[in-house]
């Protein structure tokens, strides 16, 4: 019911059913003015429940939102906002929410207490598996997902400030206001869709005028000040290290495909205020979950805020002096008050109600909604019907934030409450009710003076002002849990009563930790924010112990649920990783080569040509290119460092197993890099182009791994060195030039003419191509005569077709990662298939290459004994012998006769290709004593494909074994 | 998490890869034996308290950077450029 008839109204839908509802309330409110109680089903016994709190809170209404890839499940109905057209349908309940099927768990509760399902489904072992796990897995969890992609935008985005206050309410305006005034560059953040916190809420004055005035004043002035961020709707749902803030932003307006759901803010912040108020507590007596009862400050927000009355007759129940202000709140409103119920004696109470001292509330009846209470005063029982019972057992701090960094909160007597142990975040502070501040008055002054104190250690210069306020004194006297019989719900979202913990501790489940565990109390997607603190003191009560000494649970973030698309947003499909493309790219797709992934580049696998239906035939096609003609191949994904400075030959020394301050100006040395551990980190060659100046080419896959070890041999290990080094990858586009027909090729481009003289095996230099200043490298990765052509990145793409048109006239062309994968795998050279991290030099016969003439990294590791034992598993090559043909990489290797077992493994293939030069399937792999093996004949078992093949053991060279091809 | 490199200030932990121990500046010599090398190579303190590791400043300046930090409370006292740090 509504107190006064709103203008502007849409509809929205509930279970299909059409709602109206101002635009930008909460759903909550709006199904309350429909007079709809019932709202949801309770996780475990399924028991009917209504809204019960007015914020991010809210245990028992929980929607989902939209349908189909749309659908948000576990959307809290108090936060969610009204906007036309939404539809919104309750969860867990089936058939529908008033028949709900599942509420037959709640007949069968004796049996389903805290741990049942320890105890229950402990045997027949068997049947967990198949009978139980699913049964569970199906009965478990709230809302569900679609199983379809999101369809929903989500945002992120970081900001930096001064001041990071964190919530809006008296506490946190005065201290923008202060802190504002004095220049601070402050963000003020807060959950709700309007600043003001209570005081949108409650009936009282600031300054002589309505405290929603005083408010609406406050941000008219913080919105004309150019260093104040004002930021409703949003969370702060962490504290993390270094002033770093994770908030949580939900973007206002209507749900729209086209916009942001929500935005995930990570905020850095020099200093933080947390003025996030507190939280009400409810009361445990038997039924207290029916829809309809209500806390107490709730009843307030939905009567004061939003002009909606939550039942025509309300009775309200406390232990404090605040809840009486419903009973007040509620006759002004023109709402029947029944009685206000207090269980301490001797109160100070008048109004237009009956006043019940030293009284509680025992039970409750009504199945879909309450229909009245039994209220017990010394000793007499007697039955008020009501609708609605506003309940309230106190306030909690909200202490969360300053537990994020292990901090523990300390217990505070006289407020029967949790405060914040200061100093428990770095660079934050706290005032106002989250600090046990439960006056307007004292919270205005906390939040002014904490703001003052701030601006002040930030070198400003802050006045503190504070308006008069309400100081009426909060006096509570502690009631946790009724006694007698019937469910005392504790955990409303989880469905924990007072019984379960009782339980949890006759059963030794003492420890809170060990308590919650064992009962779920608090793991819902609250995280117990209503209820831990009433929890504990039931277990304080029954381990005989005080409530400080029990001690409280971990708070964690995220303070409120964050969608991991929040999180996550931008991250996904191609927002997943970067995309590097070469410059002939384009070029390579327009051919249509399938492009396939390089860590973050792509490249083509092969290019077909008319006719060729299955990538064998391109790449065999390609192979020969290479063997026959002349292939050209962009390399440019290799990684490519540069070096300079008058130690440079001295740091590749260092880096390198090898000798390369010995290697003479216009030539190229092969290298082979080292782990400090003595394990192959990676390898490749490098060019003397001046007397301090090289160039170092890397693998694909280790680029960025060998510059970060590069800078960390100059920066760690020798800042002795002299030298520079710098990534220059994207600079150069490089091709590979290969095949018999290469130096053909190459003087029908380049300026000037080749010689052999000039240009020997592992030369390189200074070249020109159409006036384009290059590179050439007379390097091979094919076995064949071959060159490597290097123009800067801008002139690649123009380059790439040049030398492909050009092969073409000379019965080549371009080759792809196939053709240049079996190239290789023919001549047995190793790629990281090989040097996967586990190999040393002498698993891949290069111990030798390792100098005694200097120190390098992985010199003194690759010496020891084990890395040496000829027992290790070395490089070989392998050849089929038998009738299966086919061989593959990640097989593994075993003696004829033994069984195909772990235990037998001898070895594994690495890589394997078809060879169209020696017609035959070919293999890499590691083989115990491989080296000594070779002519041995023995068994490929590849158990995950079903293969397995005779092989015969043989030197990983296959073709071209003395080089003749490449050097000639 | 932020950490201040010394050339570009207060930063991201994002810009940063981690390498471990701090250790790792003081590379034996080769001949220093298998005991030494062990201990470089793989054995590290696991303190609850203070620590020194090396964090490299990958997204920025590619600096090698020592930091000096509290594995409990998080703290950072400070932060160096390896290639300074006396040894």
């Amino acid at each position: 019911m509504r107190l006064q008839e709103p203008e502007d109204t849409v509809s929205f839908t509930f279970d299909g059913q059409s709602i109206r509802g101002v635009p930008g309330e909460p759903v909550a409110a709006a199904l309350m003015a429909a007079g709809v109680k019932l709202v949801a089903r309770s996780f475990k016994y399924h028991r009917p429940r209504g809204i019960m709190s007015a914020g991010s809170e809210e245990q028992n209404a929980l929607v989902t939102v939209g349908r189909g890839a749309q659908a948000e499940p576990n959307v809290r109905a108090t936060v969610l906002e009204v906007s036309a057209g939404l539809e919104v349908f309750s969860q867990n309940a089936w058939p529908s929410l008033k028949y709900d099927v599942m509420a037959v768990n709640d007949l069968m509760a004796p049996f389903l207490g805290a741990g049942f399902y320890y105890k229950t489904f402990m045997w027949p072992k068997a049947f967990w598996e198949k009978l139980y796990e699913p049964i569970i897995r199906r009965a478990a969890g709230l809302g569900g997902l679609s199983g379809q992609p999101n369809a929903d935008r989500y945002e992120k985005a970081f900001a930096f400030c001064d001041v990071l206050i964190i919530g809006g309410g008296p506490a946190g305006l005065m201290a923008a206001l202060t802190a504002g005034r004095a220049g601070a560059d402050i963000i003020l953040a807060d959950e709700d869709t309007a600043m003001g916190g209570r005081l949108l809420r409650e009936v009282e004055d600031i300054d002589g005028q309505p405290a929603a005035d005083w408010v609406e004043e406050a941000l008219v002035e913080l919105r004309a000040l150019p260093n104040v961020r004002l930021m409703t709707r949003t969370t702060v749902t962490g504290a993390y290290d270094q002033g770093t803030y994770g908030a949580l932003e939900r973007i206002a307006g209507p749900r729209h495909i086209d916009k942001p759901l929500e935005c995930f803010w990570r905020v850095v912040a020099k200093r933080a205020i947390l003025s996030a108020g507190a939280l009400e507590r409810p009361i445990a007596f038997p039924d207290n979950d029916r829809p309809g009862v209500m806390m107490a400050s709730a009843v307030r927000s939905y009567v004061n805020r939003w002009g909606v009355a939550p039942g025509k007759t309300v009775a309200v129940f406390g232990n404090n002096d605040d809840a009486h202000r419903t009973a007040h709140d509620l006759a002004a409103a023109g709402i029947t008050v029944a009685a206000l119920i207090d269980s301490r004696p001797d109160i100070q109470a008048e109004g237009d109600f009956e006043v019940l001292s030293n009284a509680t509330v025992t039970a409750t009846k009504g199945r879909h909604a309450l229909e009245g209470i039994t209220v017990t005063q010394d000793g007499e029982a007697r039955e008020i019907p009501v609708d609605c019972l506003a309940i309230s057992g106190g306030w909690n701090p909200t202490v969360h934030l300053t537990c994020h960094m292990n901090g523990r909160p300390t217990w505070r007597e006289d407020i029967a409450s949790f405060v914040p142990t200061p100093d428990s975040i770095p660079g934050m502070v706290t005032a106002g009710a989250c600090n046990g501040a439960f006056t307007t008055a004292a919270c205005l002054k906390e939040g002014a003076e904490a703001a003052a104190d701030v601006a002040r250690g930030l070198g400003l210069k802050p006045k503190v002002t504070v308006p008069a306020a309400d100081e009426r004194a909060y006096k509570i006297a502690p009631l946790w849990a009724m006694p007698g019989k019937g469910r005392k719900w504790i955990d409303f979202q989880n469905d924990v009563h007072v019984k379960d913990i009782n339980l949890a501790a006759q059963e030794n489940f003492r420890s809170v930790e060990h308590m919650k565990r064992y009962t779920t109390q608090g793991m819902a997607p609250d995280q117990g924010k209503s209820s831990n603190v009433v929890a504990l003191a039931v277990l304080a009560d029954a381990t005989g112990r005080g409530i400080p000494e029990t001690g409280t649970t971990t708070f964690r973030p995220p303070f409120v649920p964050v969608s991991i698309a929040a999180m996550g947003a931008g991250s996904q499909g191609k927002g997943f990783a970067p995309e590097r493309l070469t410059t002939s790219h384009h070029a390579s797709v327009a051919r249509g080569a399938p492009m396939i992934e390089a860590g973050l580049w792509y490249r083509p696998s092969y290019f077909p040509q008319q006719g060729e239906t299955y990538w064998r035939q391109s790449c065999d096609r390609e192979v020969g290119y290479v063997r026959n003609a002349v292939g050209v191949c962009d390399v440019s994904t290799l990684g490519k460092i540069d070096i300079q400075g008058p130690d440079a030959a001295a740091l590749l020394d260092f880096v390198y197993v090898n000798m390369f301050s010995t290697l003479k100006q216009g030539r190229v040395r092969y290298g082979l890099m080292l782990r400090e551990d003595g394990h192959v980190m990676d390898d490749g060659t490098t060019a003397r182009l001046g007397p301090e100046h090289f160039v170092m080419t890397t693998t694909t896959a280790a680029a960025g791994q060998v510059m970060r070890h590069l800078e960390f041999a100059l920066q760690v290990l020798r800042p002795d060195l002299d030298a520079r080094i710098a990534s220059v990858t994207e600079q150069w586009a490089q091709f590979a030039v290969a095949g018999p027909r290469s130096r053909a090729l190459l003087n029908a481009v380049l300026d000037a003419r080749l010689t052999d003289a000039d240009w020997p095996f592992m030369a390189c230099g200074d070249v020109a191509v159409a006036g384009v200043a290059g590179r050439l490298f007379r390097i091979s990765f094919s076995g064949e005569h071959a060159y490597e052509l290097a123009v800067p990145a801008r002139y690649g793409a123009s380059l790439f077709r040049l030398l492909t048109a050009q092969a073409e006239t000379l019965g080549g062309g371009a080759y792809g990662m196939e053709a240049l994968n079996v190239l290789r795998i023919e001549k047995g050279f190793i790629t990281h298939a090989e040097i996967h991290g586990r190999v040393t030099a002498f698993d891949i016969g290069m111990d030798r290459m390792i100098s005694r003439k200097k120190d390098c990294i992985g010199q003194t590791a690759a010496a020891r004994s084990g890395l040496m034992s000829e027992e290790r598993e070395q490089l070989v090559g392998l050849k089929p012998v038998g009738a299966v043909k086919q061989l593959t990489a990640g097989a593994y290797l075993f003696e004829p006769g033994a069984a195909a077992e772990r235990i037998n493994s001898q070895g594994y293939t690495t890589s394997e290709a078809y060879s169209p030069t020696l017609k035959t399937g070919l293999a890499l792999g590691f083989l115990k004593r491989g080296r000594a093996r070779h002519g041995e004949v023995i068994r490929m078992v590849d158990h995950l494909r079903e293969i397995e093949a005779k092989v015969e053991v043989c030197d990983p060279v296959f073709f071209d074994p003395d080089g003749g091809r490449a050097r000639g | 998490m932020r950490i201040t490199c010394p050339n570009c200030g207060e930063r991201d932990r994002r810009e940063f890869y981690y390498q471990g121990d701090a250790v790792a500046l003081a590379r034996p010599a080769s001949d220093a034996g298998p005991q030494a090398w062990d201990d470089y190579l793989h054995n590290r303190e696991n303190p609850a308290g203070d620590t020194q590791d090396l964090w490299f400043h990958e997204a920025g300046c590619g600096a090698w950077i020592v930091v000096s930090r509290n594995t409990v409370t998080h703290a950072i006292d400070s932060t160096t450029l390896a290639a300074t740090v006396k040894r």
